[in-house]
This record gives structure tokens, C-alpha cells and sequence, in this order.
């Protein structure tokens, strides 16, 4: 490693009135409004930002890089002393992956998975650094080892699919290293990540970062984890700086409005309903268990929702819990176990339900784009419900879905006859709501309604859902992987792991300690808004026990 | 309808010319009767007139007019091809996303038999069954039809399966519709545009095919005019340094390079690849 002698006082990183912009519905766009950015070396620097905010085209132009369909249009990037806007393309491509290297948010889209891990580890290093394959191999290892990786000496042998998520990222965040760059891009390394298992890739990248004294830019939309990671901060909305500051002031005293909102996000609470007594659930499971082919999913599952009550599903991706809607709503047919209504049985078959049973359950999906047909207009889709199941038509119809949209707060003149493409993401939301109220349902299940929306549209939707409910009168079974949204919202929780249920309880009672093992280690995993809590976390956990509780 | 009208100007060239020339095509199968000066089957002078004179195109190894015979040819063999075309379209179609939406053994008992039917060569398949049932205009159309449905089917199954997966198929599954709802409303809609698309590209292989048996002589049956056994009737006075024979062929040629023109542009338009 031949690092070019340089004088240290001077920036690593200066950027300069930076003006991108992009190509779409045939013309050009400003998606970065003139920032300027200067990071030192050795530090690293947190990015903040809504969806659309332009970050990590911010992110790609510090390594002189843009998207497909995107331009610069001005300003200048220097790096080292180099304009990186200005350099040959050769010179640059030499540049990346050697001193300025890129985590992407999906490790698994990332790797090509038709080689082993340590030959794309090691390729930059070999052809670029020039650097021999054994010493690059060596090198690697010793880099799984610091990223605390199961068996270094071997995990490079395999292949990406053969590693899970977690341990995938971690290689490609070795893989970064490889050739100990000056500066490493981190575009939302853990967004697509468990909370346990973003505690320990967290933990790893600050590591390693430390240790070989990297600059690092941290690119996310949690606060809490940039919290964790970044010396200073930048707020980024809508191309343009909003505010800046070290961490530590940036999370005590925000100036502006639209930080201080970014930070108010998390505070939302309902008050929790009781749970009426001697009544008949509105909807029980008893003993469930389904599979997939071969795959077994769900283990004994049972759970009981209440009239006018939110249940709360909490667990991590394949833990069962949007198997549980599936069977509830007769998509995944249950090989034991019953799934009651108001105490009566209903058909595992949604093609046995009757239209009555059919329409007292509704669904909302997390994915808002693919839950509308994007060829019907919004009066189409909302109104649907009301004629298939209510027999509404004509002058009736339009007036309920005026209705609709009044209540879902979006202007029914403005809204009726546009189709999904012109709505924004959070809109979309409003209307799968706004359908499923059609139908005017008493149970609705919410398959992860908020993780696709930016934190402060989905807090707009949880306020509207819990609205809805004290108007209505509905009961919702809540499915989600966000410690947060369960604490704001539910009357009830049931902690899922493998497809069993391992905790329930009233939301008090849940998160009141002492906790169940794997309910406190969930809850503790959620990152929260101080620069402290990884520190103190990890030295709870202690250095001899594993991150992450064992089968 | 002004919408449509600036889309057309701004369609590129290629497009406009393809569209110009359908057009073309469709008005002159549409009045045939009145375009033409002579009859269809009508011999009106000696075999192999020259051009020019009383004969614009000069006659064939019948004496009856050339030119005649070319326009009622593009509404014999336009009109067929675009009836065949449908019908494979409606059949093909139709299987394609209903097996897309049904899954299961629906799925797998129409994807066999479409298997089953593709393992054929094409050609042989039709000489087969049309030299059993014989070379009616009708048996032409129904066979033809079925052959290039299966086709249709692959592309209409493919398309749907993309389409069903996605949320607001199940949720309209789960709200209870019935399997035309899904077919006519939640599917088609969004399995258009590549459908429309083939429907074009179809058209010109079901129309080359019907040239191909006339020239073979199990396609349309004369007397009735048809550019593929025309060229064959009059294929003998290529060696004598005559084009009249390949007039038909170019009126085939023209009609295929004209809907692919326009096909590309609407396949471009439905992929929303822009140029940049």
C-alpha cells in the first residue's frame, strides 16, 4: 500500500455548489440543488434525508459517479487534490475501489452470484493495486476476521447465496476495504437488515472504519443509526442542504423546523384500550400451523383480537408473520388449527368464504405501487368494493367515495379521476386504506403498511389509521418489524420468531420489563436516538456472548 | 382525440410511413369494386398483355388485368389474415391469461396441448390437415387460427404471470371477483400493451403464411385473386425479364415492412425506453 505522501490538514473531500440533475418524463430535473460538503479524512459523515432527497446520487458524485439519466451540471468535486468532475475515465476507475470504495444497500444485488465471495473481494486489488493473490487473500481474511465473521479462513470459499443477509453485507463492506480506501460510501448498508442484525453489522463497520482510519460518508434515512456512526451531520430535503452540525448538537438542539419535525417523528403515541372483558373475540387462532410445500411455517400459532382493539405482530423477516395474514385471510390454508370469527369457523379456502365473510376482512399491503391497478382510476378502485359488495351505483357511488376520500383527508374533487401513477407514495397508501374502509369492514390487516413510506408520511398514515378506528370502530391486526410503530399504536402484542408465537401480552405488560429472552433482545436492538446506545448495548451484551440469540 | 393526433405527429418517420401505407392498404381492400377497372375473375384480353394501353399492369397467363386482380388480392388476403389474426388472438388470448390466473391443472393441461401443437413445424402441420379437411377459405382461417394461437398463448400467459403476482390481484381475489372480473379488468389492462404489439407482428407471419400455401396451392383456391398464387401463375414471365410477378410480392413485402415500422414505435412507446 503505496498511499501518495499528502498534507493531512488539507480536506479529503470538497464538494462545491454540486448541481445534478436527471432525465425522466422527457426533461430535465434538478435533483441536487448546489451543496457543498467538505469532509475531513478520518471522519465520518452522516446524510439524512426523506426518499427523493438526493442523497445518494450526492453519495455517487463524490466517487465522480452518476446514475443512468442523470447529468452534472455544475459545481465541482475534489478529491485529494484531484477534480474528480475533470479526470479521465481511466484515471478514475483507478481511483475507485482502491482509495474511494461504495457499500450498496443490497449486498445480495450486488455480488455476482456466479462467483466465489473472496475472488470479487479480491479483484479490484489484484488488477487495480496490483497487489499478489496470495497477499490479497491473506489480507481479506484478516478483514473477515476484524468484521467478525463465522469461520474467516473459510467464508470466502463460498458463494453469496450460501451467506445470510447480515453476513453478506459485512463481506461487502470487507470487500470495501480491500484495498484500505480514504474514503468508503455507505448507501443504506443495514435499511434491507433485521434490528438484530443491524446491531452487529453496525458494530462491525464502526470497527473497521476506526481501525484502518477510513473517512466515511453514512448514507441513511434512520436517524439512530447515523446517530450511532457519524461524527457530523447533514439534512438533506429535497436537493438542498438543510442543516448541519456535529452529532451530538445536531440531536440535542435542531434549528430548523424540518429537522426538529425528523426528530419529533417517534414521539406519536395512542393510548392503549383496554381489553373488554367477556366478550367473544372478534377474530381467534387457534393452534395454527401451515407450510409451504415441504417448508413448514407456522408452529401452533394462536392469537385473539378484540373488538375496536390493535394487535400488534412483531418479528423479523421469516418469522411467520405475514404467513399468519395469509392464513387469516385464506391465501395460505392452514394443515392445522382453526381460524374463528365472532366464534364461528371460518373456511381455510378464501374460495369457500362466503361474500358476507370476505368482506368483513380487509387487507393492506406494504407495497402501495402494487396494490393499486395502475389502470384504473382512483373513483374505480375505491368504488368497486362499494358496488360488489354494497350494490351502490351512479350519483350513491361517487358521493361514498367522496366521502371516502374526505376521510382519508385527500380533496375528492382533486383525486376522483387521477390514476395511481400521479400520487405519491404516502397518497397511494391513503387510498388501499380508503378501499379497504369501503368495503366497511370490522377487522383490517395491516401487512406492513409504513416500511416502504418515508417517517414522516407514515406517521401521517398511523395517525389516520388510529382516527379511522376510534371513528369506525375497526379492529386491526398490525403486522411489522418496527419496535417503534408497535410501541406508538398497539393495545396488544404478539412477538413472533420461526413461526411460533414466543411472547403476547397488553402493550404495557410487553414493554415493561423484565422481558422474555427474545422480546428484549428485539427491543433492545431498535437503535435509539443516542450517540451512546450502541456502545452501551454492546457492552451489555458483553464481548463473550453472541449478537444474536441461538435457535 | 387531440392527444392522439399529437402523439401521430410526433410519431417518427418510419411510423407514419408504416401507418400511411396500412391505411393506404385498408381503403384500397375496402373499395376494391370501385378502384378496379375490370372484374376479379373476369379475362378481358390475351394471356401476358404487356403494361401500359388498355391494361395499366398488363394481364396474366389468363388475360384477365393484373391491376384488378392486386386490388381485389389485398382484400382477400388483408381480410383473411386480419379474420385469423383475431380469431388466434381470442383463442390464444384467452387461454393464456386464464391459465396465468387459474394456475394449477388448468394451467398445466392448456400449457401441454400448446406444447404438443408447437412441437409441429408449423408448415407441415397446416399442408397436413389442410390436404385432409381440404382448402376452404373457412378450414384456412380456423386452422391457421389455431396454429398461431398457441403463440398468442405463450406471450398472453408470460405477460399475465407478471401481472397476477402483484397485490392488487390477490386483493381482488380476495374481495371474491369472479374470473371474468380478473380477466377483463385487473389483468388485460396491464398485459396490453406487449399484446397489442404482437397482435401486429401476428398479423404480418398469419399473412406471409397465407402467401406462402397459395404459392404452395393450399391456400386460396382460384379463381379468387390472392398475391401469393399470383405470383406463382405468373412466375414464368420472370424468365423472360418481366416484374409483373413480383408486383404481388412487393405489395406483400410492403405491408409487412409497414406494420413492423409501426409495431417498434408502439412497442417503444409501451416500454417507455426513452432516447437519451
Amino acid at each position: 500500500m503505496n498511499k501518495p505522501l499528502v498534507n493531512s490538514a488539507s480536506p479529503l473531500l470538497t464538494i462545491r455548489d454540486l448541481q445534478i440533475e436527471g432525465h425522466y418524463e422527457d426533461a430535465w430535473h434538478p435533483l441536487v440543488k448546489g451543496i457543498d460538503l467538505t469532509l475531513q479524512r478520518g471522519e465520518v459523515l452522516g446524510l439524512i434525508g426523506e426518499s427523493g432527497a438526493g442523497k445518494s446520487t450526492l453519495g455517487l458524485a463524490a466517487m465522480g459517479y452518476t446514475r443512468d439519466g442523470c447529468r452534472i451540471t455544475g459545481g465541482s468535486v475534489q478529491f485529494d487534490g484531484m477534480n474528480l468532475l475533470k479526470l479521465a475515465p481511466d484515471d478514475l476507475r483507478k481511483l475507485r475501489g482502491t482509495r474511494i470504495a461504495y457499500v450498496a444497500q443490497s449486498a445480495a444485488a450486488s455480488f455476482n452470484p456466479a462467483h466465489r465471495l473472496i475472488d470479487q473481494h479480491i479483484e479490484t486489488a489484484v488488477t487495480n493495486a496490483g497487489i499478489g493473490r496470495a497477499q490479497a487473500e491473506a489480507e481479506a481474511i484478516e478483514l473477515y476476521r476484524v468484521l467478525r465473521l463465522p469461520n474467516p479462513e473459510t467464508i470466502g470459499q463460498r458463494y453469496p447465496h450460501q451467506v445470510s443477509g447480515g453476513q453478506l453485507q459485512r463481506i461487502m463492506t470487507a470487500m470495501a476495504m480491500a484495498c484500505y480506501p480514504d474514503l468508503i460510501i455507505f448507501d443504506e448498508p443495514t435499511t434491507a437488515l433485521d434490528v438484530t442484525t443491524q446491531i452487529e453489522v453496525l458494530a462491525a463497520i464502526r470497527d473497521a472504519v476506526k481501525r484502518y482510519g477510513s473517512a466515511a460518508i453514512y448514507i441513511s434515512h434512520d436517524l439512530a443509526v447515523v446517530a450511532q456512526m457519524a461524527d457530523r451531520i447533514m439534512v438533506l430535503r429535497h436537493g438542498k442542504l438543510v442543516e448541519e452540525a456535529e452529532t451530538r448538537k445536531m440531536l440535542a438542539a435542531p434549528e430548523e423546523e424540518y429537522t426538529k419535525s425528523l426528530w419529533a417523528v417517534r414521539c406519536f403515541r395512542t393510548e392503549p384500550k383496554p381489553r373488554p372483558r367477556s366478550e367473544l373475540p372478534l377474530l381467534e387462532v387457534r393452534k395454527a400451523c401451515a407450510s409451504y410445500g415441504q417448508q413448514p411455517v407456522l408452529h401452533d400459532v394462536s392469537l385473539s383480537l378484540y373488538r375496536g382493539q390493535t394487535l400488534a405482530v412483531i418479528g423479523e423477516s421469516g418469522s411467520g408473520k405475514s404467513s399468519t395474514a395469509r392464513l387469516i385471510t385464506g391465501l395460505l390454508p392452514a394443515t392445522a388449527g382453526q381460524v374463528l370469527y365472532e366464534g364461528n369457523p371460518l373456511p381455510i379456502d378464501f374460495r369457500k368464504r362466503s361474500k358476507e365473510q370476505l368482506r368483513r376482512i380487509q387487507m393492506i399491503y406494504q407495497i402501495p405501487d402494487t396494490a393499486l391497478n395502475p389502470r384504473q382510476r382512483i373513483v374505480d378502485i375505491i368504488g368497486r368494493p362499494l358496488s360488489f359488495y354494497l350494490g351502490l351505483k351512479g350519483k350513491a357511488l361517487r358521493d361514498r367515495v367522496a366521502d371516502l376520500l374526505a376521510m382519508i383527508e385527500l380533496d375528492p374533487d382533486k383525486f376522483m379521476e387521477r390514476q395511481p401513477r400521479e400520487l405519491s407514495g404516502g397518497q397511494k397508501q391513503r387510498i388501499c386504506i380508503a378501499r379497504a374502509l369501503a368495503a366497511d369492514p370490522q377487522l383490517i390487516i395491516c401487512d406492513e403498511v409504513t416500511s416502504a413510506l418515508d417517517q414522516l408520511v407514515a406517521e401521517g398514515i398511523l395517525k389516520l389509521l388510529d382516527r379511522v378506528q376510534q371513528q369506525l370502530g375497526v379492529s386491526y391486526l398490525f403486522i411489522t418489524h418496527d419496535v417503534a410503530t408497535v410501541r406508538a399504536i398497539a393495545d396488544e402484542v404478539v412477538v413472533m420468531q420461526r413461526g411460533r408465537v414466543v411472547d403476547h401480552g397488553p402493550r404495557k405488560s410487553i414493554f415493561t420489563p423484565p422481558h422474555q429472552d427474545y422480546t428484549g433482545l428485539l427491543f433492545s436492538s431498535e437503535p435509539e436516538m443516542d450517540p451512546e446506545w450502541l456502545d452501551r448495548i454492546l457492552d451489555q451484551r458483553g464481548a463473550g456472548q453472541p449478537l444474536v440469540a441461538q435457535p | 382525440m387531440k392527444r392522439l393526433f399529437i402523439e401521430l405527429i410526433r410519431a417518427p418517420l418510419s411510423a407514419q410511413f408504416g401507418m400511411a401505407v396500412i391505411l393506404l392498404y385498408i381503403l384500397v381492400a375496402l373499395f376494391a369494386p370501385v378502384l378496379a377497372p375490370f372484374g376479379e375473375t373476369e379475362v378481358v384480353g390475351d394471356g401476358f398483355a404487356p403494361w401500359g394501353g388498355q391494361f395499366l399492369l398488363g394481364t396474366d397467363n389468363l388475360g384477365r388485368d393484373m391491376f384488378s386482380r392486386l386490388v381485389f388480392g389485398a382484400r382477400n388476403t388483408l381480410g383473411i389474415a386480419f379474420l385469423t389474426t383475431v380469431l388466434a388472438f381470442l383463442l390464444g388470448g384467452t387461454c393464456g391469461l386464464v391459465a396465468a390466473i387459474k394456475g394449477g391443472w388448468v394451467d398445466q393441461g392448456l400449457s401441454r396441448v400448446v406444447d404438443i401443437l408447437m412441437a409441429i413445424p408449423q408448415l407441415i402441420f397446416a399442408l397436413l390437415i389442410l390436404s385432409v379437411v381440404g382448402t376452404t377459405a373457412t378450414s384456412l382461417v380456423l386452422v391457421i387460427a389455431l396454429l398461431d394461437a398457441t403463440r398468442v398463448f405463450r406471450l398472453a400467459r408470460a405477460v399475465a404471470m407478471t401481472v397476477v403476482v402483484q397485490d392488487f390481484v390477490e386483493a381482488a381475489r380476495l374481495r371474491g371477483e369472479g374470473l371474468w372480473w380478473l380477466v377483463t379488468r385487473e389483468v388485460l389492462p396491464n398485459a396490453a400493451a406487449p399484446l397489442i404489439a404482437e397482435f401486429g407482428l401476428r398479423f404480418c407471419f398469419v399473412f406471409l403464411f397465407i402467401s406462402a400455401l397459395s404459392f404452395l396451392g393450399l391456400g386460396i383456391q382460384p379463381p379468387t385473386a390472392d398475391w401469393g398464387s399470383m405470383v406463382r401463375d405468373n412466375a414464368v414471365l420472370i424468365t423472360f425479364g418481366d416484374v409483373s410477378p413480383l408486383l404481388p410480392a412487393l405489395a406483400v413485402a410492403l405491408i409487412t415492412v409497414s406494420v413492423n415500422f409501426v409495431v417498434d414505435w408502439m412497442l417503444h412507446k409501451s416500454s417507455g425506453l426513452k432516447e437519451c
